[in-house]
């Protein structure tokens, strides 16, 4: 059994395959096929949901995605769950676990429902005129309040552990939507010999057609689809919604892929996002029911026409016995005509129109069902379901026509016409045109490659949609086909305007606004959009209240802005809003439309990238072995590097300390092989760096190395990096590992569009070359017997300079520079070959007290003699001067990059912060990098309510070396401060501070010579 | 005006609120003005506000093109704070804040400020010190910040995700004061207020040229709705800023980008704060009513368009569901694009420009929200007085000629 | 995500791209000479236009060269690519006009 509710014969549900399912904990069995809400259907419940504000009973008012109250959340576990889903569009499944939202305790009793005897108080904005008074009382007890109400259903507490997916395809004609039209547009573009997706947010293919019991329909569309099928260039992507319209005729697809299975496979993904180029599109997406905006309109067992028609014929539910329909269009009778056939009851049929005209008023009548025309509906009755209507008769100045009558029912069905789709022809920037006989926007002028076929441009009936859509699949495909592929970027402007309109019988008239309602006549809530709880009063007031466009409307009343994005509320609201401000609906403007058509799950357009893959790691070729040796790597950039290697039970502290006196005292190893690496060749080498760098080339002879210093163009410091000089043509320029990137598009940019004569190469090394420090006075000495064709001595090879030959048998460069201030070697081999070079040297050296060491040591020793950092001392503010890097100024160079900038009043302003060094009162007091710097206690500018910094500690440690702390800071006037107490505040109060030069050891550098 | 209260409220419904009167009137342009501000959003209402409310001006009007409040003031992600790294910004921002704390009061229009706290995530040592030089900055300017180590971070917002992650959190700093605010009501207040006040709210009138005298001294503007004489124009139209200062010949370092900014669906409440991660690219912080509201990048390219592609939303998104792996099955429900005027430096220029009579307030880029009492404060002062408030005396064009930049960019490179 | 035709490989994603700014912003031949209003003019004033916008594109992700583009900035439909050295190709006839 599969609910008391279902038709014992029809509808495409799988009446072999029962599924048993619960909702709020109670045990229901619908049929394979079903949705959560035409088996809730089949079992007599229509109570499903509570809505927004005022916690009303609402059931199933659409059997779509534009359902705006059945939100459910759907439970595998406490991670997998789902919430804010519409039962309408939710598949069911053996097992399906389902809750209602937004109650308590209960679905049936709400205590939230007091909100709706309270309503008065709360007409739309009143959080905009109240709660300000006391003001503190904001804080901590209305805002606390009004969040207490927020939200419909639960975020989950788990993270969500299923997988998703992305993809990306390019195809000739992408069709979305597979109603008749769309289908219709797939077979004519298909047999063009296109490549066509097409897609469909449903389950099955066939749109309306789905719901339509007539034979010859569900014959052509089978006979279609079996075409579509067996065409191999044809994709057909069934539950992928196509959300989002972007330039140049990307369409971004969402499919489901396991949310309908019962026990999915948990390497599946749950969702794919697709991004789909298309040469052409073809946008079928069909209409969607108005409803009517009368009061009462929102009780369970009130709903759409078309949606009584869908859960009857494609389901096979019986949504009620006792049936009224109130209609301002012909197509709506076909509900009451398939009831009836079915069994129920018509209670009655009231028309707004004037004249019942059109195929199926006519067919209602010949099978005698009571029809009333000029109705209205003055109101509804019920509590969990609606139990009878008001129904009345209105002349043309609304005046009653006899009694209003009422009628008992189950079930109230309404249509105020079909509003055409528009969202991605809008969303794609085409224009959109008011129609007055469907009382809707319909496309206009396309700003892409797009065009609109069927129900979403205004054509109806089915015929003529088919027709439409297959006339738009042929152009489409022909259309592609003679595009030149080479115009690619250039041809996406809009086209020709859509072809004409076929004509349209009056019976496709819609209505929209508020039904009308006898002078005088005060009824209860009239719902305009249903979620959210805003009704006709609510407009009013905000018409009342001076709002006249319609994003303001929307804002103050909130109408339109739940999670059904106003698929049925906002032509309401525009007629609605239209009529209280007399202007015509097209000058009060309508919303934007925005992606994406219906939600979208984060998971889905995140995709792969989580946890590891967030962002490719880069690792150095001597990543495993820092790893084996027990490094704490730290990010860089994507880089990981090595921060220090703690032996067994050593905090970062004595592991830093160690691994510093190491470099100091006998000899430490390090893997620079993140820095970047520059490769600049050709007869113009020279003078590029000439140009770009503030340092002066031209003398530097083969085989020596300098300190090159970049600007920006505005002056300051860019980046910095040795630069050695390899061949007479060849330079290896080194960078920062933040900066290499950065470096070499900027070399790029200067090479190929300003100096576009120089001869010169660029390559980016940094992946090739690995880089292996070798710092402390034992250095030379582990290094001797491992090289060939190197004469390492200090007359040969000496600091700064660099020598090609074999490094334990590999062929490679040896820099004899240093960034610890000790006597230093840097090797440089092919990457493929690091560890064996590392690990020959790391063996080789541990006679001598060999240490590795990581980039915290790394800091402190260049710390300890004063060496900035760039991106620690600089931050795009700071010049070579600041920094003390004046010396690497090229000034008699007539140019550089920056060198005029220089020259600007800010960047030689005499109370520019410089560098200097700071040494605590306390030796033991390491200050916090960023810490502020301020006069002495004695010094300070009376009267100000605070002493004003006047710097900032860059870099703080402590020196293992001098067995202090240090720190470097950037000081108003530092170097004229030098021997001057300043203070810092601290956690632990203001600490007094000596100024001191940068450089705390080794001034003469000495050691580096050794 | 009508003031608004809970008694009020009460009163009106005892007759089904149909007595409200509009919140401001319709107003048609006159001929003449001592002041016109071009821009309906939040700093050019609150300015207009500020004049009539403090420097006394009889007739100002406000000129929008569309409806007001609907261009970046109605796209943010409505963060406001003011731990910003520089003394100057540090001061405009804070002011800001400070009159932010008062504006409900002042305008009589709840602007729903929720000072929740703004934390902003380290997740490398760079972004320690950075962060943390941040924290000492402000706390000397008595700009409240405070450094929040990974755990507390997680104590003080509880989805966040610290360990199990690509980047994980080091620490964060966190402003107390910080948090967000209603931004229709920002606009609307403003708009109510001044006009209370005398201010013309003119809606749907574009300005298509600017009039200038034999002295160079503009005189007035050409709209949609006709020729207004003035001899004083601030202009606060954000990313058209470019367009509207093209009509009197002054050109603007300016650059206009799409920013994309978008909400899930609404939720019960889950999330306490707002909170900032730069490195991963993502702010994002629960509104009111719900909804996740998730602040996107901008698009690499220039664009008056106000949408952008789908990657730069999608960035965003992953970094949410990193941070936060409990939101990954949540569903974006609205996305939206807005154009923001970068400077090279990023930050604002409110000043006057070298056309006598014509004041400029642009250059916010991403971050222009949270200062909207204290930009339309200070420009108003800049206005009425053909002089710069000492706050916004540093926010000058010359600056980028002489090298005086305010770059909260280069140093912090924390997004707004 | 923009659909971009490199002068020299063809129609490649945005995500190969690296956006330059403005194109024809030349830098001056003697910058010692230029005043500091010209200098500052050079460094930061670009002409922000909302309407057909010449600017630079550089295929990072590819052959790694610069080239120049037409784009609409009211629509972002590209209107014509050329490379460094060339001038900017005639917009076609039915290109959207100048706004005012």
């Amino acid at each position: 059994m599969s609910g008391a509710f279902r038709a014992a014969a029809g509808g495409s549900v799988d009446r072999s395959r029962p599924l048993r399912f619960r909702f709020d904990g109670a045990s229901f069995t619908g049929l394979a096929g079903d949705t959560l809400a035409s088996a809730l259907l089949a079992n007599g419940v229509h109570l499903l949901g509570r809505s927004f504000k005022y916690h009303r009973p609402r059931g199933l008012l659409a059997a779509g995605a534009e359902e705006p109250n059945a939100l459910v959340t759907v439970r595998r576990d406490q991670a997998r769950c789902t919430p804010n889903l519409r039962a309408t569009q939710v598949e069911l499944y053996e097992g399906l676990e389902a809750h209602s939202q937004n109650r308590w305790p209960s679905l049936a009793f709400d205590i939230g429902a007091i909100n709706d005897l309270l309503s008065p108080l709360f007409p739309a904005g009143f959080y905009y005129k109240t709660f300000m008074w006391p003001r503190r009382a904001w804080k901590t007890l209305y805002e606390p309040f009004i969040r207490a109400a927020a939200g419909l259903g639960r975020a989950p507490s788990e993270a969500d552990p299923d997988r998703y997916g992305n993809r990306y395809a390019h195809c000739d004609v992408l069709v979305v939507g597979a109603g008749p039209s769309g289908v219709a547009a797939a077979v004519a573009a298909g047999a063009a010999g296109a490549r066509v997706i097409l897609c469909d947010e449903q389950a099955q293919f066939g749109g309306s057609l789905l719901s339509d019991p007539d034979q010859p329909p569900a014959a052509w569309l089978a006979a279609s689809l079996a075409s579509l099928r067996s065409n191999a260039r044809v994709t057909l992507l069934p539950r992928s919604t196509a959300f989002g319209y972007f330039p140049h005729n990307l369409v971004a697809l969402n499919q489901r892929l396991t949310d309908h299975l019962h026990d999915p496979a948990s390497v599946q993904p749950r969702e794919r996002c697709w991004q789909v180029r298309a040469r052409e599109v073809v946008l079928a997406t069909g209409a969607i029911e108005r409803p009517l905006v009368f009061p009462g309109n929102d009780r369970p067992g009130i709903m759409l026409a078309a949606a009584a028609r869908s859960f009857l014929n494609r389901y096979a539910v019986i949504p009620g016995r006792r049936v009224v329909l109130i209609t301002a269009c012909d197509e709506a009778y076909r509900a009451a005509l398939e009831l009836h056939q079915a069994g129920s009851a018509i209670a009655m049929i009231g028309d707004l129109r004037a004249r019942a005209v059109g195929p199926w008023a006519e067919a209602a009548r010949t099978a005698g069902l009571p029809v009333q025309t000029q109705c209205t509906l003055l109101g509804t009755g019920g509590r969990l379901r609606v139990s009878s209507v008001r129904l009345a008769r209105l002349d043309a100045q609304q005046r009653l026509l006899g009694r209003p009558q009422i009628y008992a029912c189950d079930l109230v069905l309404m249509s105020g016409g079909f509003t055409p789709s528009v969202h991605l022809h809008s969303q794609s920037r085409g224009k959109l045109a008011w129609d007055e006989t469907v009382q809707s926007f319909i496309p206009a002028q396309a700003a892409e490659r797009t065009r609109s076929a069927g129900a979403c441009r205004g054509v109806f009936s089915l015929a003529a949609a088919i027709q439409d859509g297959s006339a738009a699949g042929a152009a489409a495909a022909r259309d592609a086909a003679a595009r030149d592929p080479a115009a690619g970027n250039a041809g996406f402007a809009g086209r020709a305007p859509e072809p004409p309109i076929p004509e349209r019988d009056a019976s496709m008239a819609g209505f929209s606004g508020a039904l009308p309602q006898p002078q005088a006549h005060t009824g209860s809530k009239a719902f305009v959009d249903w979620q959210n709880d805003v009704t006709t009063r609510d407009l009013a007031l905000a018409t009342r209240e001076g709002f006249a466009s319609i994003e303001h409307i929307k804002r103050y009343t909130t109408t339109g802005m739940a999670t059904d994005q106003g698929k049925t509320s906002n032509l309401n609201a525009l007629g609605f809003v239209s009529q209280r401000l007399d202007k015509a609906i097209a000058e009060v403007g309508l919303t934007t439309f925005r992606m994406p058509y219906t939600p979208v799950t984060f998971g889905s357009l995140a995709g792969f990238a989580r946890g590891e893959l967030f962002d490719p790691v880069r690792t150095t070729p001597l990543h495993d072995w820092a790893l084996r040796h027990g490094a704490v790597f730290e990010d860089v950039g994507l880089w990981k590097r090595a921060r220090y290697f703690p032996r067994a039970g050593e905090h970062m502290h004595a592991a830093v300390a160690r691994e510093c006196r190491a470099v100091r005292s006998a000899c430490g190893i390090f893997d620079a092989s993140t820095l970047g690496k520059i490769e600049v060749v050709g007869p113009d080498a020279v003078t590029l760096m000439n140009r770009l760098y503030a340092n002066a080339w031209n003398n530097l002879a083969i085989g020596r190395c300098r300190y090159g210093l970049l600007l920006r163009e505005d002056g300051f410091v860019l980046d910095d990096g040795v630069v050695a000089r390899t061949a007479e043509q060849r330079l290896h320029v080194t960078t920062t590992t933040g900066g290499a990137a950065r470096v070499l598009a900027l070399m790029e940019d200067y090479l190929q569009t300003e100096w576009r004569q120089l001869q010169v190469w660029l390559t980016s090394t940094t992946e090739q070359w690995a880089v292996i420090a070798l710092q402390g006075p034992e250095s030379r000495r582990v290094l001797q017997g491992l090289v060939e064709d190197i004469d390492l001595s200090a007359a040969a090879l000496p600091h700064m300079s660099v020598a090609r030959g074999r490094i334990c048998g590999v062929p490679g460069l040896l820099f004899r520079v240093s960034f610890t201030g000790e006597l230093g070697f840097e090797v440089n081999v092919p990457a493929d070959f690091a560890l064996t070079v590392w690990q020959a040297i790391y063996q080789a050296g541990a006679p001598y007290g060999m240490t590795s060491y990581g980039t915290e040591a790394m800091h402190v020793l260049r710390a300890e003699k004063g060496y900035i950092i760039i991106g620690q001392e600089t931050d795009g503010t700071v010049t070579a001067d600041d920094v003390g890097l004046s010396w690497a100024i090229g000034r008699s160079k007539p140019d550089f990059v920056g060198k005029r900038s220089l020259a600007r009043p800010a960047l030689s302003a005499v109370d520019r912060k410089q560098l200097v060094g700071l040494l605590t009162a306390d030796p033991n007091t390491v200050l916090e990098e960023g810490s502020q710097v301020l006069p002495a206690p004695g010094q300070r500018a009376p009267r100000l309510p605070a002493p004003r910094p006047i710097g900032h500690v860059t870099s703080s440690y402590h020196s293992p070396t001098l067995d202090r702390s240090i720190a470097l800071a950037l000081i108003a006037g530092g170097r004229a401060r030098i021997g001057q107490t300043l203070s810092v505040p601290t956690a632990a109060g203001e600490m007094p501070v000596t100024v001191t030069s940068a450089v705390f050891y080794d001034p003469q550098g000495a050691r580096l010579n050794g | 005006m009508q003031r608004f209260s809970a008694l009020s409220l009460l009163g009106r419904a005892l007759t089904g609120h149909r007595s409200w009167a509009p919140q401001w009137r319709r107003a048609s342009p006159q001929p003449a003005y001592d002041a016109l501000i071009i821009g309906g959003g939040g700093h050019g209402l609150g300015a207009a506000f500020y004049l009539a409310s403090e420097h006394r001006l009889s007739r100002v009007a406000v000129l929008e093109k569309g409806w007001i409040g609907g261009g970046n003031t109605g796209r943010n992600t409505t963060i406001i704070r003011s731990n910003y790294l520089f003394d100057e910004s540090a001061a405009l921002y804070d002011h800001a804040l400070k009159l932010w704390e008062h504006l409900s009061q002042v305008l009589n229009y709840n602007v729903m400020l929720s000072q929740r706290g703004v934390m902003m995530l380290a997740h490398n040592l760079h972004d320690v010190q950075v962060i943390k030089r941040h924290v000492h900055a402000n706390r000397a300017n008595g700009v409240d910040n405070e450094w929040l180590s990974a755990e507390q971070a997680q104590q003080f917002c509880p989805p966040l995700n610290i360990a199990d992650i690509r980047y994980p959190v080091l620490g964060a700093a966190l402003q107390r004061r910080g948090g967000t605010a209603r931004h229709d009501a920002v606009a609307w207040g403003y708009a109510r207020a001044a006009d209370a006040l005398g201010v013309d709210i003119i809606e749907n009138c574009e300005v298509t040229g600017i009039r200038r005298d034999a002295h160079g001294a503009v005189e007035a503007v050409e709209t949609t709705r006709g020729v207004i004489r003035t001899p004083k124009i601030g202009v606060a139209a954000a990313g058209h800023t470019s367009v509207v200062m093209k009509m009197a010949g002054v050109r603007l370092p300016l650059e206009s980008y799409p920013l994309q900014a978008l909400v899930s669906e609404p939720v019960k409440p889950v999330f306490p704060c707002v909170v900032m991660s730069n490195t991963m690219h993502a702010y994002i912080s629960q509104s009111d009513k719900g909804e996740l509201v998730i602040g996107a990048g901008t698009d690499a390219y220039t664009s008056y368009t106000q949408r952008g592609g789908l990657h730069i939303s999608a960035h965003a998104l992953e970094a949410v569901c990193e941070l936060f792996p409990i939101f990954r099955r949540l569903r974006m429900l609205r996305n939206w694009g807005g154009i923001v005027d970068l400077t090279p430096d990023r930050s604002p220029i409110i000043a006057r420009t070298p056309v006598p009579g014509l004041y400029v307030n642009c250059g916010w880029g991403t971050g222009g929200f949270k200062a909207t009492p204290g930009s339309a404060h200070v420009f108003a002062w800049t206005i009425a007085r053909d002089e710069p408030h000492p706050i916004n005396a540093p926010f000058t064009i010359e600056r980028f000629r002489d090298g005086y930049l305010i770059d909260e960019a280069a140093a912090a490179a924390v997004a707004h | 995500m923009l659909l971009i035709t490199c002068p020299y490989c063809g129609t490649r994603p945005e995500l190969e791209f690296a956006y330059g700014g403005q194109a024809h912003v030349a830098r001056p031949q003697d910058p010692a000479a230029v005043g500091a209003q010209d200098w500052a003019d050079f460094l930061y004033m670009r002409d922000n236009t909302r309407g057909v916008h010449a600017e630079r594109w550089r295929h990072t992700h590819g052959c790694g060269r610069f080239f120049n583009a037409l784009r609409d900035t009211r629509s972002d439909q590209f209107l014509g690519i050329y490379r460094v050295g060339e001038s900017a190709p005639a917009l076609p006839p039915d290109a959207p006009k100048e706004v005012p």
